[in-house]
């Protein structure tokens, strides 16, 4: 093998990870949340993938469920499958952050140690996990798949029913 | 030049020597050699096509039916040259029956404006069919909402092929356009045209073609066909983009009113009223897309010095190879099974997401197409949301069908 189709092959294992593909093969959370505070369906336009986020926040802005079902690749319903994990029983201002650490992640522009120091160390775990979601950076049309639920998560808590990645 | 291309005799096929007027074909990507198999989407371009663009910017450019000055007519000699070029390729009676547009989306929406506002009346009926592109659907939405017409769906069948008893129970007394593709992008089905020519006729619509796909595969004739309109985009066709055309009877473009008012396309403008020129100019407002159009009739050039019956043989041979080796693959399925096919063939693979497995294809140095390719309907009426889809063209060699065959293995290994 060359030694750039050695980097490529690293490319597609750090992409491929054994946790996105749980994830992705066994999503968890991938049902709707009952008594619902706020419902968005995401769409990425270029491959049809569509997605529903569900949310329940309670009355001190915390997230008590947190669900996302839908059809897509590995890396959207991973992504779905993981950000619902995190963020449960955390406060919605704190889900904003995770959600800004992820996409700085996936673009390549901070690092694990970047994320970790953006958010309380308690979250520390968790974002070692959603960092896996990182190995997109190497394949920028790849990156819409791993954000669009994070976005359409947004687009609930902002009160807007639907999230496209043509749109953010 | 072009009259000494023309008497050129026509090559031998030969896959190798033909891969060598394809300068793309020899770079990598991923640090593999690159093997394109998504001609569909668009085709690369020859040498030829390449040359005859620089050629036209280079030493023969200026705007075009407007110079009282020997290099505008000599542009406007070599567009019009290449409109006659396309005028033989497809057999149309005259030159004034090819328009030069943007490309096969612009064509269509060209008929729904001009034609379908000319003819649509509350309650009239377009039909289209199950495996129709977006850009043979929305236009038709559009001109439908506009005018109270409604769009009827022909179905498909399961394996992708369509009846013509189907075209028979949809075509009405109320049908008055009927556009359906020549070839499916997504299955590769080849639509009887002729016979729903015939069913069109029989109750006065006319018939629409979007030859795309259709174009590419076969030779094509639009008196034989019968059809009253067909479209088709020079990027699929080894061409240039930007480029597109539209055929139609002559009777019909006379009769059409303008899509788009401006330069090229009037006869006298007052602040008044306005006159307009005779077809084609009448439908090419502004100035036309004139090196795209050298370079489409340098594409056709092309393939008239190639042997298109061999061809034609030869992608054959890589579809029936790759139908062949792609379900040996665990987990292949085959999306689009019609007996008469083109050498395009979408897939799933059970467990992998075909984004997934494009990507990882990629990395191989595989291009393949994945997704809804346009026809969201479609996809709906085969019960997935993307297939993944390999498209052969000229270019293309059984070697390439066996590294699709090896990167889906690895896929497999990676994505499980
Ligand atoms: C069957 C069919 N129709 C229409 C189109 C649209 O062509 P263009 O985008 O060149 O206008 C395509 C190409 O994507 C196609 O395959």
């Amino acid at each position: 093998m060359t030694a750039l189709a050695q980097v490529e092959a690293d490319d597609l294992k750090a992409l491929y990870q054994e946790l996105i593909l749980d994830h992705g093969k066994n999503p968890r959370n991938a049902r709707l949340v009952e008594h619902a505070s706020c419902t968005a369906k995401g769409n990425n336009p270029l491959c049809g993938d569509r997605i529903t986020v569900t949310a329940r926040v309670n009355a001190a802005g915390v997230f008590e469920d947190v669900a996302a079902e839908g059809k897509g690749c590995a890396i959207s319903i991973a992504s779905a499958s993981m950000m619902t994990e995190a963020l449960k029983n955390l406060p919605v201002a704190t889900g904003r952050q995770v959600f800004n650490a992820v996409q700085q992640l996936c673009t390549g522009k901070i690092d694990v140690a970047a994320a970790k120091a953006m958010l309380p160390a308690t979250l520390n775990d968790e974002i070692e996990k959603l960092a896996s979601l990182g190995g997109v950076k190497q394949f920028p049309v790849r990156v819409k798949c791993a954000t669009l639920p994070w976005h359409t998560l947004l687009s609930c808590l902002d009160g807007q029913a639907d999230a496209t990645t043509e749109k953010v | 030049m072009s009259a000494l291309a023309r008497t050129l005799p026509i090559r031998a096929f030969d896959v190798a020597e033909i891969r060598m007027d394809f300068p793309i074909l020899s770079r990598q990507v991923h640090g593999k050699p690159l093997v394109f198999l998504d001609s569909a989407a668009s085709a690369q371009k020859p040498r030829a096509v390449l040359d005859a663009m620089t050629q036209a910017f280079e030493c023969e450019y200026a705007n075009v039916h407007r110079g009282a000055y020997w290099l505008s007519e000599k542009a406007t000699t070599n567009y019009e040259a290449a409109r006659e070029k396309v005028r033989a390729f497809i057999n149309a009676t005259s030159d004034s029956e090819i328009v030069f547009t943007k490309g096969a989306t612009d064509a269509i929406n060209l008929v729904a404006a001009s034609y379908g506002r000319m003819v649509l009346k509350p309650g009239d009926e377009i039909v289209l069919t199950a495996l129709e592109h977006h850009s043979n659907i929305v236009p038709w939405q559009l001109i439908a909402e506009q005018t109270g017409a409604v769009i009827k769906v022909v179905p498909i069948n399961a394996d992708g092929s369509v009846s013509v008893d189907r075209f028979a129970d949809v075509i009405c007394a109320k049908t008055r356009i009927v556009a359906v593709a020549h070839v499916s992008n997504v299955l590769g089905t080849v639509l009887p045209i002729e016979l729903i020519a015939q069913l069109s006729h029989k109750v006065g619509a006319k018939l629409l073609v979007d030859g795309c796909q259709g174009i590419v595969h076969e030779q094509v004739d639009v008196q034989a066909l019968g059809c009253d309109f067909y479209a088709f985009s020079g990027h699929k066709l080894y061409g240039p983009n930007a480029i597109g055309v539209l055929w139609a009877r002559a009777e019909l473009l006379a009769a059409m009113p303008p899509y788009q008012g401006g330069g090229e396309m009037i006869a006298i403008v007052t602040f008044e009223k306005s006159t307009w020129a005779e077809a084609p100019a009448k439908f090419e407002a502004g100035t036309p897309p004139i090196v795209p159009a050298i370079g489409l009739g340098a594409a056709i050039d092309y393939l008239n010095g190639i042997d298109r019956t061999a061809a034609a043989a030869h992608e054959r041979d890589l579809l029936h190879y790759a139908m062949a080796e792609l379900p040996k693959v665990p987990g292949v399925k085959l999306v689009g099974t019609a007996q008469n096919k083109a050498s395009v063939q979408s897939f799933t693979m059970d467990g992998a997401h075909p984004h997934d497995l494009a990507t990882v294809l990629d990395r191989s140095g595989v291009c393949v197409r994945a997704g809804h390719h346009c026809a969201q309907p479609l996809m709906d009426v085969l019960g997935v949301t993307a297939t993944a889809r390999a498209s052969f063209g000229i270019y293309n060699t059984r070697g390439e069908v066996d590294a699709l065959i090896v990167a889906l293995h690895k896929a497999r290994e990676v994505l499980q």
